[in-house]
């Protein structure tokens, strides 16, 4: 079997964006389309790490900044998906509805 | 990373992100989420990126996850009823989407420099939580300290959010 190339990991971490964002243009429940957003976002957390393991620095180790840009990553996604399930939650309680088609107006 | 495992886990990873775009029920797309990340840290932990792949389950598979599985449940939300689908954003969304995706096949194929397999590490044991740290603590000292702001802004923004009337 052919050794494993940067590009293998570039195409796996391009079709799983491509399936967030294909979640994300094409479902209605705004709960779902959160989720697809959180598989968007780790797609390039795994493209990151692909490069970060591509380049072998001169003394033998990976390249750790594409590590701790990941490490960023994660924790805003966190504190993202805080505040967006605060918003989804206060907007449940005013209209009792997750469907974005029942969600049309801006000030209600 | 042996190549069978690298199209193993992928080949999950990606049939689990499906399977959270198509599933009518969010109790199955949250859990099929926690599946899908599961085989992401898999593949980061083949990637000689152990740490990462210990903060991805523990952070994403564990809190994020929990936090939507509550919120889903909290809400009560069932699944969600067929609808008419608006033809004409379902046939855009879809071409958008395999339009990005033969995009990067595209880009992929011109991309000499990533079809080299990966350079070997230089070193016998990888001390990788280390490198992270000193890598953290060192370079990125003030972007770590802003984060830290940051993750404070949004807890408090989420108990204003969540009081019982807004004004």
């Amino acid at each position: 079997m052919n050794p494993l190339t940067l590009n293998h990991y570039l195409l796996a971490s391009g079709l799983l964006f491509s399936i967030g964002f294909a979640g994300v243009l094409l479902r209605r429940n705004i709960i779902t389309i959160f989720m697809c957003l959180e598989l968007m976002l780790n797609a390039a957390n795994l493209s990151l790490v692909a490069f970060s393991r591509y380049h072998v620095g001169a003394d033998g180790l990976p390249n750790y900044n594409a590590q701790v840009l990941v490490f960023f990553i994660i924790a805003v996604a966190a504190a993202e998906v805080a505040v967006g399930l605060a918003i989804i939650v206060a907007l449940y309680r005013a209209r009792q509805t997750t469907h974005v088609e029942d969600l049309v107006s801006l000030k209600f | 990373m042996s190549p069978i495992l690298f199209w193993l886990f992928t080949a999950l990873m990606l049939a689990f992100g499906t399977s959270v775009v198509l599933n009518r029920d969010p109790v199955a797309s949250a859990l099929s989420l926690v599946a899908s990340f599961l085989c992401l840290s898999a593949l980061f932990v083949g990637l000689d990126a152990f740490f990462i792949g210990v903060i991805q389950i523990l952070v994403y598979a564990g809190a994020v996850m929990v936090l939507f599985l509550f919120i889903i449940m909290l809400l009560d939300l069932k699944a969600e009823q067929r609808r008419q689908f608006n033809r004409l954003s379902l046939a855009g969304g879809g071409a958008v989407a395999v339009g990005f995706m033969f995009e990067l096949l595209h880009v992929l194929n011109s991309f000499s420099i990533g079809k080299n397999p990966f350079p070997p590490l230089g070193v016998a044991r990888l001390d990788d939580v280390r490198q992270v740290g000193i890598t953290l603590f060192t370079q990125f000292n003030l972007p770590f300290q802003t984060v830290g702001v940051l993750v404070l802004v949004a807890s408090v923004g989420v108990i204003v959010l969540s009081r019982r009337e807004l004004k």
